[in-house]
């Protein structure tokens, strides 16, 4: 299998410092990443102020307002049990942007140590991790998380989890191919010739070189975490009723889909949404990362 | 170019066995008593002893992976508990469903996906190139699921002209095989096509840059020819990669696309095995999905090397 990232150029740690205004300036240079970071900030508002906002109780049933079509009083319409979809799909933020925040903080704090030793240590240690990471990789990725899922027990929680371990080896190959092209630097060499302790090169040289593609990664796994929630929990494998989520939401509207189309419409919506925001704002911030993309 | 192919074929199985520890790890060190999942509602003692027996779980860890090791490499993937039928049967009747939804998936991303590249980069810059890169960004955010059902609303529940679910082998119809695949093809093949359709962009940008390019132009060739001809045969190759590397996510979303459309493939019988509790079909399905993951990447990694003769090593 063949490394999927190239390796950025390496940059000195000082330099490093004097970059963020200039990736900031890029990326506010890029009027789709703009957008992308305007929607992501946007829906973590409406997560976070899901219970002063939404009209409605998420999952308070109402017989009297059973499937009833967009209206003044229900803009998005309401499900089978009578309850607001327009508060669902705000309550529903929570479990996608939790998912996403969730899963990728457990690959990347996992993956990124992992990929950083084994690219540092070479030698047999990194061939057995590597193994590894390839008999990871090698299994489809939902089908890794279906399965995990399938063990841990249908919830929530477990499903970040599943999604979690399913992104480690991504972390772990980019960080160990980031490790390999900083370590060949001409600083390197000399943190390592002036006498540094190994910990000292690591952390303090290596790692922060090693980390935009980290970030771009992150944005972009964040976005597939959001995907993959959805998908599970779709399933039956995430996010359980009553509690609302995107994808439990579909699940439920494609019992209903001649009878409540509405219900079907809007979570996808919002799915696409924030993935869309997340993968423009992804793409962007590559390209302010890329010294090589101007 | 023997002693590479002969390296890299043997590599194939040491990650298999990687991959085998890590399933099989997944379901022993993973919380709960395998046999009280494997019993579900009936708790009898008596029953849960026998399932314990049965499936060797009164045996050593190590003993128990080497027993399921064993029969995995002589083709048996064990018994599914709930249709009482070998594993590696129900996926030899499954796999085929999904190997025709995942080729017509991969014809629909490639008719797509290969002209909006090619446009795309030839009209570098232009609204077309700007609305093209959009919607190939579109096309890899949107939930194929999601999609799925959006389609069943139009053409099922308000134009009526497409079925909604169901499948029906090419043996008995070959177009009412076909007209129940063509949606879920689209809405396998949306994503593939975004992503082929990136990747033909930036190899056509970096192709229509090269020397021979500006030759070809020079001898006064024209640009259609100097495009299709000597341009996209060489942006081709590394769409082959592409290909191979993305036919996990073809298969991760074919098991959304099945469940969408009731299709009685792979990613279905994955999807029942886990709401059954049958674990030895879902270890078998995700074993199965790595090999042909593995099989096709070695495959692509040739057709990588018979294309492109500089790479030889």
């Amino acid at each position: 299998m063949r490394s999927e990232t190239q390796a950025a150029p390496g940059i000195a740690p000082e330099v490093n410092a004097a970059l963020k205004p200039l990736v900031l300036r890029h990326l506010s240079r890029r009027p789709a990443a703009a957008i992308g970071a305007a929607v992501l900030v946007f829906s973590v508002a409406l997560a976070l102020a899901a219970p002063l906002i939404s009209p409605y109780d998420p999952v308070a049933t109402s017989w009297a307002a059973v499937r009833k079509p967009p209206s003044a009083a229900h803009p998005f319409g309401t499900d089978e049990l009578g309850r607001d979809v327009l508060t669902r799909v705000i309550w529903g933020s929570r479990a996608s942007l939790a998912a996403a925040a969730v899963a990728v903080g457990m690959a990347a704090s996992i993956g990124v140590p992992i990929g950083l030793l084994s690219g540092y240590m070479g030698g047999a240690s990194d061939a057995i991790i590597m193994r590894l990471v390839d008999a990871m990789l090698a299994i489809p990725f939902l089908i890794l998380a279906i399965a995990l899922a399938a063990f841990l027990g249908p919830s929530l929680t477990n499903a970040m989890i599943a999604i979690g371990i399913a992104q480690v080896p991504i972390f772990a190959r980019l960080m160990r191919g980031q490790v390999l092209a900083v370590r060949e630097e001409d600083y390197i060499e000399a943190a390592d010739a002036i006498g540094n302790p190994h910990r000292r090169i690591v952390l303090r040289h290596i790692f922060p070189n090693a980390m935009p593609p980290i970030l771009v990664q992150a944005t972009l796994a964040a976005a597939t975490a959001i995907i993959a929630e959805a998908s599970l929990s779709f399933l039956g494998l995430g996010q359980q009723p009553p509690n609302p989520s995107w994808g439990s939401m579909l699940n439920t509207a494609r019992s209903f889909m001649s009878q409540a189309p509405w219900m079907a419409v809007w979570p996808g919506m919002a799915i696409f949404s924030v993935v869309l925001a997340l993968n423009l704002f992804g793409d962007g911030l590559r390209d302010a990362l890329d010294p090589r993309s101007e | 170019m023997g002693a590479w192919l002969l390296r890299r074929v043997a590599l194939i199985g040491p990650t298999l066995l990687l991959v085998s520890l890590l399933i099989f790890a997944m379901q022993q060190l993973l919380p709960g008593d395998p046999a009280l999942a494997l019993a579900g509602e009936n708790q009898d003692p008596a029953v849960i002893a026998h399932i314990r027996q049965t499936y060797h779980l009164d045996r050593p860890i190590p003993v128990r992976y080497a027993l399921w090791l064993e029969g995995v490499l002589r083709g048996d993937l064990g018994q599914s508990i709930r249709i009482q039928r070998p594993v590696a049967d129900l996926i030899a009747e499954k796999l085929p469903v999904t190997a025709e939804l995942a080729g017509l998936a991969l014809l629909v991303a490639l008719v797509i996906g290969v002209p909006a590249g090619v446009i795309a980069a030839v009209k570098q810059g232009s609204v077309i190139d700007h609305s093209v890169t959009l919607a190939a960004l579109c096309g890899l955010s949107v939930p194929n699921f999601w999609l799925g059902m959006l389609l069943i609303l139009l053409f099922s529940v308000e134009l009526g002209i497409l079925p909604a679910s169901g499948y029906v082998s090419p043996g008995e119809s070959i177009t009412r095989n076909l007209t129940t695949l063509i949606m879920p093809a689209i809405v396998l093949g949306t994503a593939f096509a975004a992503g082929i359709m990136r990747h033909t962009r930036s190899a056509m940008l970096q192709v229509l840059s090269a020397d021979y390019i500006r030759l070809a132009r020079a001898k006064g060739l024209g640009e259609a020819r100097v495009v299709l001809r000597h341009a996209l045969h060489n942006a081709l190759i590394p769409v082959v990669t592409v290909v191979a590397l993305n036919f996990g996510a073809l298969l991760s979303g074919a098991v959304l696309t099945e469940q969408v459309f009731t299709i009685p493939g792979f990613g279905k019988l994955l999807v029942d095995a886990v709401f059954n509790r049958d674990y030895a079909v879902v270890q078998g399905v995700t074993m199965c999905s790595a090999l042909a993951y593995l099989l096709l990447n070695l495959g692509a990694d040739i057709a990588y090397l018979a294309l492109n003769p500089r790479l030889r090593p």
